[in-house]
């Protein structure tokens, strides 16, 4: 593994199988009394979010928490973007106070690159969400999940349904669902399909009906209402009737399809509430996984020496 | 140095046969082989190319309001290490290059400083707010004797007012240098529109922005009978629409920039501001179509667009930081190595791109002159031998965002004069 984690393209296949077999290992501690390793014992994770996002904020520090590490939470509202602290003064803080990773959340593309590369920083880098580029540890719980219902995702298809120009979900996930191996669909109105989109070795479509049928994975994205201002589409409604999953699209999947959302979900407008609360529905389960997932990221990226799962009882 | 008399020995006048030119009382006063040097101080020139002084139209020194990136002072004296002896100073300062004060004010900090003539830009609307003109008369009346106009930085958007603009500067010979960008279809953008913008989640600069106003303002300017300048073309339609509008015979002239030249999109990748530049850097093909136009001379000039900005305004994330980059410095080693070594023109026609056309354009009578005798010793000599690798500390700017650093580029600015007094020697400041 490379030392930070800013793209899923980061990963290479055994990087992300590494990745998955992990988490399925520390994901067995979620059942156990304790639910917790001395693997990064006196080693030290900023959470520095610039963007609100609690659940991501929350699952990270989860992880690191059960990992021993020591948290520090740092929500910086007014990014240099609105002239407060610059990123960078922000990074040789963090560097003072002996940050070993840094998990970024920021609303503009590239920042956590710029935090892994421009030398402000030693630590190592875990992109949480920029803007719209990439979330790679959401692709890593996406495929987790997958993988735990379907198996080897050799062969599956998945299509990725919604706002795909804006999402760094949709970017993390085709690559790293192409590392591994699966057909990723994007399926949107033209206008939230982004240009040259050809060049990323994904299928596309316009029409979700003529997808969902094969699909052995439904991702719907989440579309927000103010895009309609921006002319992406007429209406809400009209978004809901042309791309949003309801019971009677549900109706056409294979048994064994599930579906998923990247949260947070606008019932009614993507997805109804009928499909979001059925039993094919693995979104609570999604959440599960991502301290799972977090939690393997971050005891590989920060080189513990021994295998994950052992140590328990040192803690016990 | 004794600036009175100067022999200039065995340089190659546009890269042509070797000959001594000698420079007095600020003139050319002859040019021809083995020249008696007869107490004039000798400059020995063998081996490099004479050219006349560089003519930059596209220039930000940014005095007023900016002196933490570049002042007039420090902004001249790069001009003349890179070779020019006038330069255009555009109007998007702080205040706005807008009324004759202003543009008196930049003309006269040019003339105190000395290293090359400073033309100010005036803006064409009234704070770039491109709601009404601003007082172009004044400015052209003024002692600065403005011929530009441009909102640089900003685009004329409103189709009436461009057509106005072009209208009004035909009183007194002016030109409309146009900041071709559709501003609804760059509202955020970051870099050029394309394959690797969706994937980069950089909000796409997509060619048509450009295209389509240069489309508009060509067939304006013919309408109406004027005369446009389109600055810094980046996009191959933007040269097939420039050729098209001058096989009709329209006054439309255009330039490219020393980064559009040579450096593209893929650089974004480094999510580095260094490369975040307006109009964006585009792609190979793009890259391939400017260089076509301006050997086939469809673009007119090179401008350099240098933009100083303050280090903590590139030292940022991508979407923070300022768009633009330096280039006074290496604008001559670049079209050297983008044309001239690539065989797509010859140091004459370098001396008409650079000097002797933005000069016409810019309607600058001293400047991009014949080297003969009689004509002004505004001149430069170059040695396309040299080489180096770009270190944006040795900039005479006050500030570093070269997006060349560590590039190996050929070519050095030896000597540059301006009226016969030198202004870069060995390759310093006079």
């Amino acid at each position: 593994m490379k030392r930070h984690l800013l793209s899923a393209a980061d990963l290479s296949r055994d990087d992300a199988e590494l990745v998955l077999r992990t988490a399925e290992e520390l994901r067995s501690l979620a059942d156990r009394p304790i639910k917790k390793l001395p693997a990064l014992r006196g080693r030290t994770v900023v959470n520095l979010f610039f963007e609100d996002s609690t659940r991501t904020r929350i699952s990270f520090e989860a992880a690191a928490k059960r990992l021993s590490a020591d948290v520090i939470n740092f929500a910086a509202k007014g990014s240099s973007l609105s002239k407060g602290e610059s990123l960078k003064d922000t990074a040789l803080t963090l560097e003072a106070m002996g940050a070993d990773a840094i998990v970024v959340r920021h609303a503009a593309s590239g920042a956590p690159h710029r935090l892994a590369t421009a030398g402000w920083t030693g630590s190592s880098v875990i992109n949480a969400g920029d803007g719209t580029h990439e979330h790679p540890t959401q692709a890593l719980l996406d495929a987790f999940t997958m993988w735990r219902h379907l198996g080897a995702l050799d062969g599956r298809r998945v299509a990725i349904v919604g706002d795909v120009l804006h999402s760094r979900v949709a970017r993390s996930n085709a690559l790293l669902l192409r590392t591994l191996g699966a057909e990723v669909t994007l399926v949107a109105p033209p206008t939230l399909l982004p240009v040259g989109v050809d060049g990323w070795n994904v299928e596309t479509s316009y029409d979700v009906d003529s997808v969902l049928p094969k699909a052995d994975v439904v991702m719907m994205l989440r579309v927000q209402g103010e895009r309609m201002n921006a002319s992406y589409f007429p209406t809400v409604r009209e978004y809901s009737r042309r791309y949003g999953l309801d019971a009677r699209r549900m109706a056409q999947l294979q048994d064994h399809t599930i579906v998923m959302h990247p949260g947070p979900m606008v019932r009614g407008m993507e997805i109804t509430a009928d499909v979001a609360d059925s039993s094919r529905s693995v979104i609570v389960e999604q959440v599960t996984n991502g301290v799972a997932v977090r939690m393997a990221v971050l005891y590989l990226l920060l080189g513990g020496s021994e295998p994950a799962g052992t140590t328990e009882r040192d803690a016990a | 140095m004794s600036t009175d008399r100067t022999l200039i020995r065995g340089a190659r006048p546009l890269g042509g046969d070797a000959a001594d030119v000698l420079l007095r009382g600020g003139v050319i006063a002859e040019v021809r082989a083995g020249l008696d040097a007869e107490g004039a101080t000798v400059v020995d020139a063998d081996g490099l190319v004479l050219l006349p002084g560089l003519v930059d139209l596209h220039t930000h020194l940014r005095e007023p309001g900016r002196e933490d990136a570049e002042t007039v002072e420090t902004g001249t004296r790069a001009a003349a290490l890179g070779g020019f002896t006038a330069v255009h100073a555009m109007a998007n300062t702080d205040p706005v290059a807008d009324t004759a004060g202003v543009v008196e004010q930049v003309w006269r900090l040019g003339q105190s400083a000395g290293h090359c003539d400073v033309r100010p830009v005036g803006a064409v609307t009234i704070g770039l707010a491109g709601q009404q003109l601003a007082e172009l008369g004044a400015m052209a009346d003024s002692a600065a004797a403005v011929r530009v106009f441009s909102d640089d930085g900003r685009c004329v958007s409103d189709a009436v007012l461009m057509r106005r603009a072009l209208e009004y500067v035909k009183a007194f010979d002016g030109v409309v240098a146009q900041h071709a960008q559709e501003p609804r279809l760059t509202e955020g953008a970051q870099m050029n529109e394309g394959e690797l913008s969706g994937r980069l989640g950089l909000r796409g600069w997509p060619a048509v922005a450009e295209e389509a106003i240069i489309a508009r303002d060509c067939l304006l300017t013919a309408h109406v009978g004027s005369r446009l300048h389109v600055c810094h073309v980046s996009t191959a339609g933007s040269v097939e629409i420039i050729r098209w509008a001058k096989s009709k015979g329209w006054n439309v002239t255009a330039e490219v920039t020393p980064h559009h030249l040579l450096l593209t999109d893929d650089l974004a990748a480094t999510y580095d501001p260094l490369y975040k530049v307006n109009p964006p850097l585009r792609t190979h093909a793009d890259v391939e179509a400017v260089r076509a136009g301006l050997a086939d001379g469809t673009i007119d000039v090179v401008a350099t667009d240098h933009a100083p900005h303050p280090h903590e305004d590139k030292d940022c994330e991508w979407a923070a930081a300022a768009f633009g980059m330096l280039g006074l410095e290496t604008a001559l080693s670049v079209v050297q190595h983008t044309m001239v070594d690539a065989g797509l023109l010859t140091w004459a026609d370098v001396a008409d791109r650079m000097s002797r056309t933005p000069a016409r354009i810019g309607r600058v009578s001293e400047h991009g002159r014949p080297i003969a005798a009689g004509e002004p010793a505004n001149l430069v000599l170059y040695d396309p031998s040299a080489s180096r690798v770009v270190e944006p500390g040795e900039s005479a700017s006050l500030s570093r965002n070269n997006p060349y650093t560590g590039l190996e580029l050929p070519g050095r600015v030896v000597h540059t004069f301006l009226r016969g007094t030198p202004t870069v020697h060995e390759g310093k400041p006079a």
